[in-house]
């Protein structure tokens, strides 16, 4: 294994000992969502996909 | 000052809080961006090894993690802030040396800059209108980066050119609904530290402007 792929596996462990504690604090401390609440993420999100298939467009 | 007047008052109060940590961060974010990528053109002129992006991203996460926390409460967090971003723009340069050998290279770097701003700027200003509590998404989007570094974790070994596509796709859903939740955070309340605040937001454009780059670059070709 050569040293770009050990250090890439030790970014991404590091990574995951970053967000572990991240996690398990937003995950028991999050607020449920109310109606309506995921529509308000689900069309901005749409819109990103959207621009991101009309940049790959114009690079082809 | 009774009950209802100080009630006013502390919502006011509060209010001007928050404008100025949003202030402060939108400030902080634009300079260390700016320094960024300054550091990223003098390594792409010092024609640095790629492997200076992995080590940056390493140190620029041990400082992320156990250093600005300790410092973002005193003067000295601006100064690691400004630490841990050069060093992410230093490593950037290493990785837009290898893009801009591709044939169309500067098409690509201009067009996933442009979309970086165009999606960081449009779902600011949406979570910033809409004043919606997005608070909610914390769990998903940690669960989501989980798997998603699990994910990339996995094909360092596999080298599969769709699951690199498909992680990098989860990152730009992931990191979006970072912009909402962070900027939500700072428009409630819930995130009162502008360092800390750049710092996320910082990220979630870094992430964005790296994933859009493997993208293009993957999907870019003429076949």
């Amino acid at each position: 294994m050569d040293w770009i792929k050990i250090l890439s596996v030790v970014a991404g462990v590091m990574m995951l000992i970053f967000l572990w504690p991240a996690y398990k604090h937003w995950s028991k401390n999050s607020p449920k969502p109310e109606k309506g609440d995921w529509t308000s993420v689900l069309l901005p999100l749409l819109a990103v996909v959207g621009l991101v298939v009309l940049l790959v467009m114009s690079v082809r | 000052m009774n009950r209802y007047e100080s009630v006013i008052t502390g919502g006011a109060e509060n209010s001007v809080a928050t404008n100025k940590v949003l202030k402060n961060t939108y400030l902080l974010l634009s300079a260390t961006l700016a320094f960024s990528a300054v550091m990223a053109m003098v390594s792409l002129y010092a024609g640095v090894q790629p492997m200076a992006y992995l080590i940056s991203v390493i140190a620029s996460m041990v400082l992320g993690i156990f250093v600005l926390p300790r410092t973002a409460n005193s003067s000295a967090g601006i100064g690691v802030i400004f630490l841990i971003t050069g060093l992410l723009g230093f490593g950037l340069g290493a990785v837009l040396s290898i893009y801009l050998s591709l044939p169309n290279g500067p098409q690509i770097i201009a067009t996933a800059f442009g979309g970086t701003g165009v999606i960081f700027l449009g779902l600011s200003g949406y979570a910033l209108t809409s004043k919606r509590d997005f608070s909610f998404l914390g769990g998903f989007l940690f669960a989501g980066m989980l798997v998603l570094v699990l994910a990339m974790i996995a094909n360092i070994f596999l080298q599969i050119p769709a699951m690199s596509l498909a992680v990098s796709g989860g990152i730009i859903m992931v990191m979006s609904g970072f912009i909402l939740f962070d900027t939500s955070r700072i428009i409630r309340g819930g995130e009162s530290n502008y360092i800390m605040a750049t710092y996320g937001l910082y990220l979630s454009i870094f992430n964005i402007f790296i994933s859009l780059l493997n993208i293009l670059s993957i999907m870019g070709g003429d076949d």
